[in-house]
């Protein structure tokens, strides 16, 4: 199960890659944001998928999963949401008074 | 008395968000917000006195011990950074109170301001790695509003680069946690370096090391510095100053906690690539703070030098060096504000950015000339200015350690800086007078006075040396014996035996 999840991490990854390295800003936001599911796939899949019951002490005799990858993801999940909330709006600004969303067009010249 | 670490983290979120309901009222957000910053600057220096009484202190939230609760551990580096960083913030905003207009301040200027020294405090203090990725997190949100905050065209476009360089160095950071708790399954950094000196030499936590070395040089701008100069000229003065000052030593900060408390093992790897990037960072910033016509280019090339410089220190590895490095960490806070500051005013009374364009500067502000005059010195490490003892102490420190190569850059660096910084001088502030009687803009003693107080911090830092001493000397001990930290954190040898059963 885990080498199929890191496969799975790895192929985010390449369409992340492939996102960002392009020119045009919405598809290199959205490189980001599938960027950032691969990074939490693969924090799941570190400490390990499903050895064991719920950690909860009394409910049963263990071995438990641990639960430390998930507090982990849930607040990576937050930060990147809140994240690409915020560069979705700049992107949005930076194309309405750049007047382009195109990296090319973003450059700037020399002689600001 | 523990609880008071978490202050200098928890005061400014709460100022922070407190300010967003006084939108209107500027004055009672400028007061509130200075007021914030003296309180948590008095609080490091209760902390530090502390520290020196009772050693490295914790404090476990809701009581979780370590390694399984967070906790923020509060060392003599931590909270020096902590203090410096603090004075250095206050004074850039009280330029900022006296310069950035009403637009700004309604558009939550200091909620941001706070909300990113919150994140800067936090990644100082914090004992968890996750955690030092969170308020790294706190940190950058807050600096990508402020570095788009006023919407220009220049502005929205480097805005923009900025955020996904660093969402890339985040999602670098993750992935370098995800393998490091893979590995050693744990996130607790005093806990960590005992996992790691048990592996032994892993070439696993090599490379989990090397990754880290990537992000945190990413964030410090060591070599992978591409997106700062654009990055760190376009917001306002007083803006860049606060980046200049804060942002890039959060980053060598989390360089040198790593590399002297997390990975110890293989020194002959991550120190020697250290020692590389941190001789081909100084290279390279000489070369762009050669090669610039614009101040802000020359200013910002200078912030490589010196992250360089102080990484070399790290690379060095020998308790002076150390010294050297805790100590021009916090010269290098002072006086790259302060070179911000300047270059910020510059630009401000004569409208160009360009150095030939400007002349005589000195003739019609002859104060604001000398506080050139005297950041200039201190970065060239002119005693008794603040930058003399790093440099000395570094250089001491790659004597011992046999690394003459480190030591030849960083001592010609310093005649780059004191090159670079001249050559503004004397094109821009001596010579003819361009600038007419009529057309001076007036410079009200009110503007000049943060200037002139981090003038005062360089030359306190710098004569008042003796004084600092024992808590650099502490800090470096620290640094250099990693028991002492893990000892502290994890309640000595009771329970190094209980956790690792």
């Amino acid at each position: 199960m885990e080498s199929l999840i890191l496969v799975l991490v790895g192929v985010l990854v390449a369409v992340a890659t492939y996102l960002i390295l392009s020119k045009q800003l919405l598809r290199v936001i959205l490189g980001t944001a599938v960027l950032s599911h691969a990074a939490h796939l693969l924090i799941l899949t570190m400490g390990g998928l499903k050895r064991g019951d719920v950690p909860l002490l009394g409910e049963s005799e263990g071995p438990y999963t641990d639960a430390l990858p998930q507090a982990l993801i849930l607040t990576a999940i937050v930060i990147s949401f809140a994240v690409t909330a915020f560069v979705l709006v700049l992107g949005y600004r930076a194309y309405k008074t750049n007047g382009s969303g195109n990296f090319d067009e973003l450059r700037g010249t020399p002689d600001e | 008395m523990s609880n008071i670490i978490v202050l200098p983290l928890i005061v400014p979120v709460i100022t922070a968000i407190l300010l967003v309901f006084m939108r209107e009222n500027v004055l009672l957000q400028r007061i509130i917000t200075l007021l914030t910053l003296v309180f948590v600057t008095i609080i490091s220096i209760v902390l530090l006195m502390e520290i020196q009484v009772q050693g490295v202190m914790r404090i476990d939230f809701s009581g979780w011990l370590p390694p399984f609760g967070i906790s923020f551990v509060a060392d003599s580096f931590a909270v020096l950074l902590v203090l410096v960083a603090n004075i250095v913030a206050a004074i850039c905003l009280l330029y900022a109170i006296f310069t950035i207009g009403e637009r700004y301040e309604k558009m939550y200027f200091y909620s941001f301001a706070l909300l990113m020294i919150a994140g800067v405090n936090g990644s100082f203090l914090t004992g968890d790695i996750f955690n030092l990725f969170v308020c790294f997190e706190v940190m950058l949100l807050a600096s990508y509003a402020l570095i788009a905050l006023g919407g220009e065209k220049v502005q929205l476009r480097e805005a923009l680069k900025y955020v996904l360089i660093n969402i890339v160095a985040s999602w670098i950071f993750l992935v370098a946690l995800a393998f490091l708790y893979g590995t050693v399954g744990t996130l607790n950094m005093a806990h960590i370096s005992v996992r790691v000196m048990e592996t032994g030499n892993d070439p696993l936590i090599t490379t989990v090391a090397l990754i880290f070395l990537i992000v945190f040089s990413l964030k410090a701008g060591l070599l992978l510095f591409f997106w700062l100069p654009g990055s760190y000229s376009v917001p306002p003065t007083a803006i860049a100053a606060l980046f200049a000052a804060l942002l890039t030593k959060v980053g060598i900060y989390a360089l040198v906690r790593t590399f002297t408390l997390l990975f110890t093992n293989n020194t002959e790897v991550t120190h020697t690539v250290l020692g590389v990037m941190a001789g081909l960072t100084i290279i390279a910033g000489c070369m762009g703070a050669l090669a610039g016509r614009d101040v802000r280019t020359i200013a910002s090339y200078n912030v490589l030098i010196g992250v360089g410089f102080i990484v070399a220190g790290l690379a060095i590895g020998t308790e002076s060096a150390l010294q050297g490095v805790t100590y021009y960490l916090m010269h290098d806070m002072v006086a790259k504000a302060m070179l911000f500051l300047a270059v910020g005013m510059m630009i401000y009374l004569t409208g160009e950015t360009v150095i030939d364009k400007m002349s005589g500067l000195i003739r019609n502000y002859p104060v604001f000339g000398w506080m050139f005059f005297i950041v200039m010195c201190s970065l060239a490490g002119i005693p008794p200015l603040s930058g003399f003892l790093g440099k000395v102490l570094i250089g001491q420190g790659a004597i011992e350690g046999g690394n003459f190569v480190l030591l030849g850059l960083g001592f010609l660096s310093s005649l780059v800086v004191l090159y670079s910084l001249l050559r503004i001088f004397l094109s821009s502030f001596f010579g003819e007078t361009i600038i007419s009687l009529e057309d001076e803009k007036p410079l009200p003693r009110r503007v000049e006075l943060p200037v002139i107080l981090l003038a005062l911090c360089t030359i306190a830092l710098g004569i008042g040396a003796e004084w600092i001493s024992p808590y650099i000397t502490d800090a470096a001990e620290t640094l250099h014996t990693p028991s002492i930290y893990i000892d502290a954190v994890l309640d000595g040898a009771k329970w190094q035996g209980e956790v690792n059963e």
